[in-house]
């Protein structure tokens, strides 16, 4: 019934991953020892939970607390507030959208997109003056990932750009942020090319995660369509000191180009 | 139409019966957002009470989008039996309630009738329901289906198994692929959602699928949930696929703003039928889930329950193999915790086999919901218990690649050994036939993903 070369092709694919790829710390379940190298090679091609075992039709406990372990990393990324000291090692003004708590913040994507007056003329007063590239970031929906990233993104970007001669606004912090606030916040300081960058919804193997949102004369209403992403940065994805160095060539690009989203994949 | 009603010494009247429908809803975030919930719990039961009283024909009469805008409306309306719809058009809300209910009230009796029902009758009968009640009358039902085997008979319960990935790595699918096999899952459908949305990457997961499919001779269904105008390309150009699947709202606008609309569907079934390796004659895999249509400005002033009803009433029209709500994968400003997702998924449930459609259910949460494994374990069990046709399965929990968390493969197992339930049978005979299950139980074989690499049973 069985096709030996399906099945060979597909040992000598996996071994081929394994070694590609990066060991599991996780222990396989205990099987003999020729089998526990099959399962390794397996697990070797997935960050996915397999070769788990079991007990009964239930997990197992380990299995179990590892996954509670994770869940409650992303639960915590998601709730708690980047430190504050982080934010004075960086010099970052705290600037808050029209959310008043973080379970605001949660329900009501909307209030996260706009900040008041007042804030904006926090932002006027850090930017008096108009700027080929305003970088800021936002909590979003993973503080840790700012926490996580912010210190080595932030010196590495800002020289990237200057080495290309674009004039840098100054950064700051926004909690309680969306993505979409950035259309106001590039009209206030008279940003040419704004990036923000901002926390991901976190899975269970990634709550350190953050993004990059770049935008092009970045303005109310414009469509989602118009902004560049780059998304996975931390850790497990793209380094955060590879990803500063590649976003600030990037949006050199893009502010030559005049263009980002899809028209900037067009051009 | 009575559009008022007093409560407890206070009155209270809605403008209409869109308002009527939207504020009897259970409390929902996403009503909220949306700015339509009830100012009040008592306001809430206000507005029930009005419902209760309404006919059926107030509701007929009275659809979320108009008939000359929307093409979904005019499925529905076009869809239904004018004979049985004249026939109950005059019984109250909770006549009809009463109906579903009755313990003299058979499958047969509750099948007729809903060929003369509306999305918005459903979605307002829903309403005037508690949980026990969404549980019990949805109990009465069982829709079946058929692709390569028949989904939803009496007894059992199936998976789709849903070995993501974060690169689409073939190898990396396929070890999640047989760690899910190896626990009973993939019943229902082996069914990848693809980080890269594009021919090429389909249709090399799909060889993939099917060469398992055929060298284990797994009676099951395959599909890889790219864009339906990526599936179609991928089968013009000869890829094995069984079934098209596509995300689908309860209007032409939201439609749209998925990317595709009637005439795609027609295609998609068109071509399967052509080109595709399911015998059918059910042959489409939708998902819905609340809260879409107000995502995408869509929901034309109508709460996410009617928008949802509507989201069957669609599907419903092309007799889908089936049609799962991702209940719990949007986000906490439309359900924001586990009692609001755990009420949709029964809603969810309860209304599309009234509709008459194949119902699974993605029993999820994200990281940012006040939900965790313990909240989608119950619903789980809770949906079985009236019998689900499906929910999802994947390693451990754990989906690496859409980062949310729904059933883990060993949830199928258990809540099958708990409730008595079976896999589909062709697939239940094969896992015997591999060694991996005897009579309904994991055999000391199962659970294991190298099973499958030593070429099934020893």
């Amino acid at each position: 019934m069985v096709d030996e070369k399906l099945v060979d092709a597909i040992v000598a694919a996996i071994l081929e991953e394994m070694n590609k790829a990066a060991p599991q710390d996780t222990d396989p379940p205990k099987h003999d020892t020729r089998q526990d190298t099959i399962l390794q090679e397996m697990q070797s091609t997935t960050s996915a939970r397999v070769g788990v075992g079991r007990n009964g039709s239930r997990l197992r406990a380990d299995t179990y607390l590892n996954f509670r372990a994770d869940h409650a990393a992303a639960k915590d990324a998601v709730w708690l507030d980047v430190p504050q000291q982080i934010l004075d090692d960086l010099s970052l003004q705290t600037v808050q959208t029209l959310c008043q708590d973080k379970n605001e913040f949660l329900t009501r994507p909307d209030l996260g997109r706009r900040l008041a007056s007042e804030s904006l003329d926090v932002i006027k007063k850090l930017n008096p003056r108009p700027c080929d590239v305003l970088v800021y970031f936002a909590d979003g929906l993973s503080g840790k990932a700012i926490a996580a990233n912010a210190p080595d993104m932030l010196p590495i970007l800002l020289d990237g750009l200057r080495q290309q001669g674009l004039s840098c606004g100054k950064p700051f912090f926004v909690k309680y942020g969306r993505v979409a606030a950035q259309e106001q916040i590039a009209e206030t300081v008279g940003a040419t090319v704004v990036c923000t960058l901002i926390g991901e919804r976190p899975g269970l193997g990634s709550p350190e995660s953050m993004s990059a949102y770049i935008t092009y004369h970045a303005k109310m209403g414009m469509p989602e369509a118009g902004r560049t992403v780059v998304s996975n940065i931390y850790a497990g994805g793209i380094p955060t000191v590879e990803a500063g160095a590649y976003l600030a060539e990037l949006i050199g690009q893009i502010h030559a180009a005049k263009a980002s989203g899809v028209n900037f994949n067009r051009a | 139409m009575q559009l008022k009603a007093n409560l407890l010494g206070k009155s209270f009247s809605f403008k209409d019966v869109k308002e009527v429908l939207a504020k009897a809803n259970e409390e929902k975030s996403g009503d909220k957002l949306a700015g339509l919930v009830a100012g009040s719990d008592l306001e809430r039961v206000a507005a029930k009470t009005v419902l209760s009283d309404l006919l059926i024909s107030d509701l007929y009469e009275h659809p979320a989008v108009p008939y000359d805008i929307d093409d979904v409306t005019r499925l529905i309306i076009d869809g239904t039996d004018t004979a049985v719809y004249n026939r109950i058009k005059s019984w109250s809300m909770a006549e009809l309630r009463a109906f579903l209910l009755d313990s003299q009230t058979a499958e047969a009796d509750i099948k007729e009738i809903s060929k003369g029902l509306t999305a918005e009758v459903i979605a307002g009968v829903c309403k005037l329901m508690g949980n026990l009640d969404l549980i019990l009358a949805a109990n009465k039902l069982r829709v079946t289906a058929t692709c390569n085997t028949t989904i939803g008979e009496r007894g059992t319960l199936a998976t789709r198994l849903q070995p993501n990935h974060t690169t689409d790595s073939v190898e990396g699918v396929t070890a999640s692929l047989f760690e899910g096999l190896s626990y009973g899952c993939g019943d229902a459908l082996i069914g990848l959602n693809p980080v890269n949305d594009t021919v090429s990457s389909l249709a090399e997961i799909l060889k993939r699928f099917d060469a398992v499919k055929q060298e284990f001779g797994i009676p099951t269904q395959i599909c890889v949930l790219g864009h339906i105008t990526t599936q179609i390309a991928a089968l013009k150009q000869g890829a094995p696929m069984d079934m098209i699947f596509q995300s689908i709202a309860g209007s032409q606008k939201g439609n749209e703003a998925f990317g595709f609309g009637i005439d795609t569907v027609r295609e998609a079934a068109d071509l399967l039928r052509q080109k595709g390796t399911a015998k059918g004659p059910n042959v489409l895999y939708f998902e819905t889930g609340q809260g879409s249509e107000l995502s995408s400005d869509a929901h034309f002033g109508s709460d996410q329950v009617v928008m949802e009803a509507r989201c069957y009433g669609f599907a419903k029209a092309f007799a889908p193999f089936m049609v799962n709500t991702v209940v719990g994968f949007i986000g906490p400003e439309y359900l924001y915790d586990s009692k609001q997702v755990i009420r949709a998924g029964l809603e969810d449930h309860f209304m599309g086999k009234l509709t008459g459609i194949p119902m699974g259910c993605d029993c999820c949460y994200t990281n940012h919901m006040l939900a965790d494994q313990n909240d989608i374990e119950n619903l789980a069990v809770l949906l079985a218990s009236c019998g689900v046709n499906y929910i999802i399965g994947v390693p451990a929990g754990d989906d690496v690649m859409l980062n949310y968390q729904t059933n883990a493969y060993h949830d199928a197992a258990a809540i099958r050994e708990v409730l008595g339930l079976r896999p589909i049978r062709a697939f239940d005979a094969w896992l015997e036939r591999m060694g991996l299950s005897e009579n309904g139980k994991l055999t000391k074989l199962a659970g294991d993903p190298t099973f499958f690499l030593k070429g099934g049973k020893r």
